[in-house]
């Protein structure tokens, strides 16, 4: 039956299930040593978040993170292979050793540093509301106005800025974003938040109107603007940035490659002192989300 | 100790999906049992009844759930006159889509099974019931339904089980059951395994209690003295 979602391939005997249990029991599965041997590497992006990282119709992989990710790799002089995966188990997977790096649009976070490591970041772009232009809450004061979650007063004034507005409402987010933190942190008592596997989905459940509004970084939401429909979407509230968003998106490498992250490291500052980050930012979301130099 | 006290913490976290897992399971089965009799009679007793079941299952037993929860909740809500429509407040919860599919589906595999116990009625006993003079209702209610039901019991109590299995995939449609909370702690914590580990054993747990209902059942339906 193609119904359910197994979980687990089917365990043969109860000796093997238990060394399992101890395993697990014992901390974070070792990832094997490998030979550190960085000629070829495998790159694993969404395919599904526009346009960082997208599907062409033909199926293949396009984006801004798929051009910046080949310019990186010519710099280095290796050669990359992407490979799409969902978003979800995207870190898992990286220390299971199933790829080698992630360019997903991924923020770095304090939480996220924890398990893996990241370059320096290759974009910074704020956080924002979506809402239809048809709502009450395209009225949302402060939209536009740039707020740091490093400085508390300015922060707490937003928030009491636009709770009265957001009051009782219902807005949707990714799962398992920098986005979704924001909520849960500063918002969870004033709306209630719906969770999505990715960001399409509840751009849908926006136009639909389920959902009153939809939190994402504003490079994101230059592709809904710019997708057929897009018209009938506005964004709204305060740019945020910093604190628990994190210091832009990076290139998330595993923690025992620190060889790897150098080298990442030393391209993207490479892109970023000639100019192609911005230009591809340009090219992608039409503004410039390049970090500061 | 401290991966002793992570496991308590999201069984915790979990077992708080238990509710809306059940729910939907409860919800879909009952709907979907209704929806199945009516298919199964449907069926056995008209012509063009029976080409029309019979192209239902073959849609809804023929294409995986994950879409038809995906295009009952997402597809359905692209079209300005289904928004425009009083079906809409049903269509826009989350609950009542994935509700809706779960039911549909099950319905398909149900009246299949259902069928598979009609075909097992002993013609002998029909006869016999027409011989003492009871009427079509009367003949079903009384001969073919037990008989039918007790025959077809233990292929339904597996479709129960994978009717539980099934709504894992709600958390498609932003509904945070079982697995979908097992999703956000991984994505939180990124420890897939013991957290999947954890989830397993909460199925487990339910399929348990609910093969060892339809065993009960099985035994209580069956011919005395077996």
């Amino acid at each position: 039956m193609t119904r359910g979602r197994g979980f687990f391939p089917i365990i043969r005997s109860w000796s093997i299930a238990a060394v399992a249990a101890l395993a697990v029991l014992a901390g974070p599965a070792a990832v094997p040593a490998l030979a550190k041997d960085y000629s070829h590497i495998v790159i694993a992006t969404e395919g599904a978040y526009p346009p960082y990282n997208m599907h062409a119709p033909d199926g293949k992989l396009i984006g801004f993170e798929i051009d910046l990710g080949n310019n990186l790799c010519a710099r280095m002089h290796i050669t990359c292979t992407w490979i799409a995966q969902d978003w979800d188990s995207m870190i898992p997977a990286l220390n299971a050793g199933k790829f080698d790096a992630i360019m997903d649009g991924m923020s770095v976070t304090p939480q996220r540093l924890k398990v893996i490591d990241f370059s320096i970041p290759y974009t910074q772009s704020p956080t924002t509301f979506l809402v239809l232009k048809s709502s009450p809450l395209a009225k949302m004061p402060d939209t536009g106005k740039r707020v740091s979650l490093d400085d508390d007063a300015a922060m707490k004034a937003a928030i009491a800025a636009i709770t009265p507005a957001l009051k009782g409402k219902t807005v949707g987010v990714q799962v398992a974003t920098i986005q979704y933190n924001l909520l849960h942190t500063y918002l969870r008592n004033v709306v209630t938040i719906r969770t999505y596997k990715t960001t399409e989905e509840h751009d849908l459940d926006l136009a639909s109107d389920r959902i009153d509004a939809a939190i994402a970084s504003t490079s994101y939401f230059v592709s809904t603007l710019n997708k057929p429909g897009g018209n009938q979407f506005v964004e709204v509230g305060p740019l945020f940035t910093g604190g628990l968003l994190g210091k832009g998106t990076g290139v998330g490498i595993r923690k025992s490659d620190p060889e790897l992250v150098a080298m990442f490291n030393q391209a993207i500052e490479a892109a970023k002192k000639d100019g192609t980050i911005r230009a591809l930012s340009l090219k992608w979301f039409k503004t410039d989300i390049s970090p500061p130099n | 100790m401290r991966e002793l006290d992570f496991l308590g913490a999201t069984m915790l976290q979990l077992l708080g999906g238990v509710p809306l897992t059940v729910g939907l399971t409860a919800g879909s089965v009952a709907v979907g049992a209704v929806l199945a009799l009516l298919l199964a009679l449907l069926r056995a007793n008209s012509r063009p009844g029976a080409a029309l079941v019979s192209a239902y299952v073959f849609v809804f037993r023929g294409t995986p759930l994950l879409l038809q929860i995906f295009f009952i909740y997402y597809g359905a809500g692209q079209f300005a006159f289904v928004r425009a429509s009083v079906l809409w407040p049903f269509l826009r919860e989350p609950w009542c889509c994935a509700l809706l599919a779960l039911a549909l589906n099950d319905a398909a595999y149900a009246s299949e099974i259902l069928r598979g116990g009609f075909a097992a009625v002993p013609k002998g006993a029909v006869e016999a019931g027409r011989a003492v003079g009871m009427t079509r209702l009367l003949l079903l209610r009384r001969v073919v339904l037990p008989l039918a039901i007790r025959q077809a019991l233990p292929a339904y109590g597996n479709e129960l089980i994978a009717m539980v299995k099934s709504t894992s995939l709600a958390s498609l449609v932003t509904l945070m059951e079982v697995t979908g909370i097992a999703y956000a702690i991984i994505s939180e914590t990124y420890r897939a395994i013991e957290v999947f580990l954890c989830a397993g054993a909460i199925y487990l747990v339910l399929n348990f209690a609910l093969t060892r209902a339809v065993a009960v059942l099985e035994a209580k339906l069956g011919p005395a003295g077996t």
